[in-house]
């Protein structure tokens, strides 16, 4: 079959297609050895001994739909997000850039509250925007509003997070509920609308990550499942560490609403955004009092141990479902609606 | 994670109980099938397969709409959308179905205006936004779907919305199960019955299915138990040689259906043949807009002449559909032919088999 190569909505799913664009069209071109990390964030050191605290970097663009969503904006989502990213990583999130691509017609109050909303998460982060840019395009180059964010952070000397670092017999710990940000924004989309008693979870983790590495130096993996949802890290976990993953459908939060939803659309909650929540794999003795660290916190409140890492099948993740039967859970394949953060 | 009247449906104690009596009945070697995408789903993502006893052997039907859908009416429907001016609305499973020479999310990147809609109603309304741009509903589905298609037709009508059109490739399942058992190619020795389906037609469509085939049919919702509790019904059936059709689900099915659904549906299209993926012509399988409805009818309306239709090669859907293989006995599952790069139909849609396959189960 002969067709022009495209990009496809699909590429931008988080799913296969996205990460075969990465690998085949970025990383090739590019190729050096902190990009080879493919990890949320690049972790280098600035002193020649590779000696020292190491910094994080990372950016993402923000294209959601709509701009504002019960629970969130663009704004928080471009602090969050890249904050998280961060955190992920171990590192404490410091300085953010903004970048704004603004659709001429722009109504200037909209862009005046997601810079407000903006203002407000990294006060709540911790961290500070210092510097950015703007460009503006003619109307329909843009869908109202773009946002790109990059951030640094310092990870300290020492901590080795990573998801090549899961181990037989550690424990997965999900900090809360999945599902809530994909549902959120979906339930508010064009020629989608239908009531959900449900907000998005957009929120920085960099305060519980570091409760989380106070309370045990043992934490090995950190990953926040965003775009192919809960399903999509837990596999890229497991492919990183060459382990299994068996995780128990029953012992994971989700709220009413966001099941319902999900039912309704023909959705697996699994593979559901999330932009407020982490997956951890934590070395079992320290599990509980990670799990309780978390659970003292405001965004970890629902935290719960869902599974643990066993040897076989390697790089698979299994789940026992509530009436006992056992299934694969595979990476995202296909993918969800577009323009989801 | 608690949720009223559906979680009851997945009670972990309550399906070991129906395991165990599956286990006590399966005296003998059975193959069921479940007709409908929907169960076929279901029984990957809740495991219900590893539960069942080695005789109980299920196989999956072609109760799929997107699936059965032929390349000849995929191909039409990237014809209509190429059409100046035009917009093509579907549900999203289409849009990525290979037709013979491209997909209609292919189309859509090279220009043609084709959207996606939750609800045929919603291209009602796009019609009606943009007065100007004449807009093709590409409606695909079975019993459950035609009547919200009439009833937005109706509708259309309603409001004098003169720029609304329907493509209609609407299949109706009963004389599908009565092909495959017509063919012999597959032995079944029963039947889970399409729950939404039945929503409709009620139960007694199937008693010829019983009576004159002799195979017993159990109408069964869609969750965990619903399930189970429908395959140990039938197996109990089995055992007893009776061949008779039951309501599993009888919070959603009555015997007499829905009348009203089923007034609305045969007031705006009439039973026609249909060809059908895999099973070829079946006649009176489809349903076809009436002749007073002419002014919707997209193809009246956009005479369009596709290229001529082509299979794709080494692609086994057909034998999928009719239970004859399993997903990974085809060459192409999982190393050609993925949800990325579909290759057949069964593989794109949510209810596909070889979407189910690849989804929850080994792909190898």
């Amino acid at each position: 079959m002969a067709k022009a190569s495209k990009i496809l909505l699909a590429h931008g799913s988080g799913g296969r297609l996205s990460h075969d664009l990465v690998a085949k069209e970025f990383v090739p071109p590019w190729q050096n050895p902190i990009l080879d990390q493919l990890n949320d964030s690049a972790v280098f050191s600035l002193s020649a001994d590779g000696s020292g605290p190491r910094l994080a970097f990372t950016t993402d663009s923000y294209v959601v739909k709509p701009l504002f969503f019960k629970g969130g904006d663009i704004g928080r989502l471009a602090v969050c997000g890249t904050v998280n990213d961060l955190a992920m990583v171990g590192a404490k999130p410091l300085y953010l850039s903004a970048s704004f691509v603004i659709e001429e017609g722009l109504p200037l109050s909209t862009l005046r509250a997601v810079v407000r909303s903006m203002r407000e998460a990294a006060a709540e982060a911790g961290i500070q925007i210092v510097t950015g840019d703007t460009k503006v395009v003619e109307r329909g180059a843009a869908d109202g509003l773009f946002v790109n964010t990059a951030g640094v952070g310092l990870v300290p000397a020492g901590l080795e997070i990573g998801g090549d670092r899961a181990r037989v017999g550690d424990a997965v710990i999900l900090s809360g509920s999945i599902g809530d940000h994909g549902i959120a924004v979906l339930s508010q989309r064009e020629g989608l609308e239908f009531e959900a008693a449900v907000e998005s979870d957009v929120a920085p983790l960099n305060g519980l990550v570091a409760v989380m590495l106070a309370a045990s130096p043992n934490v090995r993996v950190l990953r926040d499942p965003t775009r192919g949802g809960l399903a999509t890290s837990l596999n890229e976990i497991a492919a990183q560490s060459n382990v299994g993953i068996a995780i128990e459908e029953t012992t994971i939060p989700l709220n009413d609403s966001v099941w319902a939803a999900c039912e309704m659309l023909g959705f697996d909650p699994l593979y559901v955004a999330n932009e407020g929540k982490l997956v951890a794999v934590v070395a079992p003795e320290d599990a509980e009092q990670v799990l309780a660290a978390m659970r003292a916190t405001r965004y970890g409140e629902q935290a719960a141990i869902i599974g643990e890492v066993v040897a076989e099948p390697a790089g698979k993740v299994l789940m026992r479902t509530a009436i006992g039967g056992t299934r694969i859970v595979h990476m995202l394949v296909g993918e969800m609606l577009p323009r989801i953060c | 994670m608690t949720m009223r009247y559906v979680q009851e449906f997945r009670d972990g104690a309550a399906a070991q109980g129906l395991v165990a009596r599956i286990e006590a009945a399966a005296s003998r070697p059975v193959n069921l099938m479940e007709v409908c995408g929907t169960h076929t789903v279901s029984v990957f993502r809740h495991g219900i397969r590893g539960l069942l006893p080695p005789p109980v052997n299920l196989l999956s039907g072609p109760g799929c709409p997107v699936c059965v859908t032929t390349n000849a009416d995929i191909d039409k429907a990237i014809a209509l959308a190429q059409q100046e001016g035009v917009t093509l609305a579907t549900f999203g499973d289409m849009m990525k179905v290979p037709g013979s020479y491209q997909s209609l999310q292919q189309a859509k990147a090279d220009g043609a205006d084709v959207r996606v809609v939750y609800s045929p109603r919603d291209s009602v309304r796009l019609a009606r936004d943009n007065p100007h741009r004449p807009v093709i509903f590409f409606a695909v589905g079975f019993e459950t779907t035609a009547p919200t298609i009439a009833a937005s037709l109706l509708e259309a009508q309603r409001l004098g919305v003169t720029n609304f059109y329907v493509f209609a490739v609407h299949k109706l399942i009963p004389p599908a199960m009565i092909a495959l058992l017509e063919s012999g190619e597959v032995r079944i020795d029963g039947f889970i019955c399409p729950g939404h389906v039945s929503v409709i037609i009620g139960s007694r469509p199937y008693e010829p299915i019983a009576k004159r085939y002799g195979v017993p049919c159990v109408i069964s919702g869609f969750e965990p138990l619903d399930v189970l509790q429908g395959i140990e019904m039938l197996l109990r059936q089995t055992a007893e040689e009776l061949a008779e059709v039951e309501i599993q689900y009888s919070r959603g099915v009555r015997p007499e259906g829905n009348p009203l659904a089923r007034e609305l549906m045969y007031r705006v299209f009439e039973v026609s043949d249909a060809g059908w993926r895999g099973l070829g012509c079946i006649p009176g399988s489809g349903l076809k807009l009436r002749p007073e409805y002419r002014a919707f009818d997209a193809e009246q309306a956009f005479p369009v002449e596709p290229p001529p239709t082509k299979e794709h090669r080494g692609c086994l859907c057909g034998e999928v559909l009719r239970g004859v293989i399993t997903p990974p006995e085809c060459p192409l599952f999982a190393k050609a032919c993925t949800p990325e790069k579909p290759i057949g139909p069964c593989m794109v849609s949510s209810e596909g088999t070889c979407a189910g396959w690849y989804q929850y189960g080994p792909r190898s």
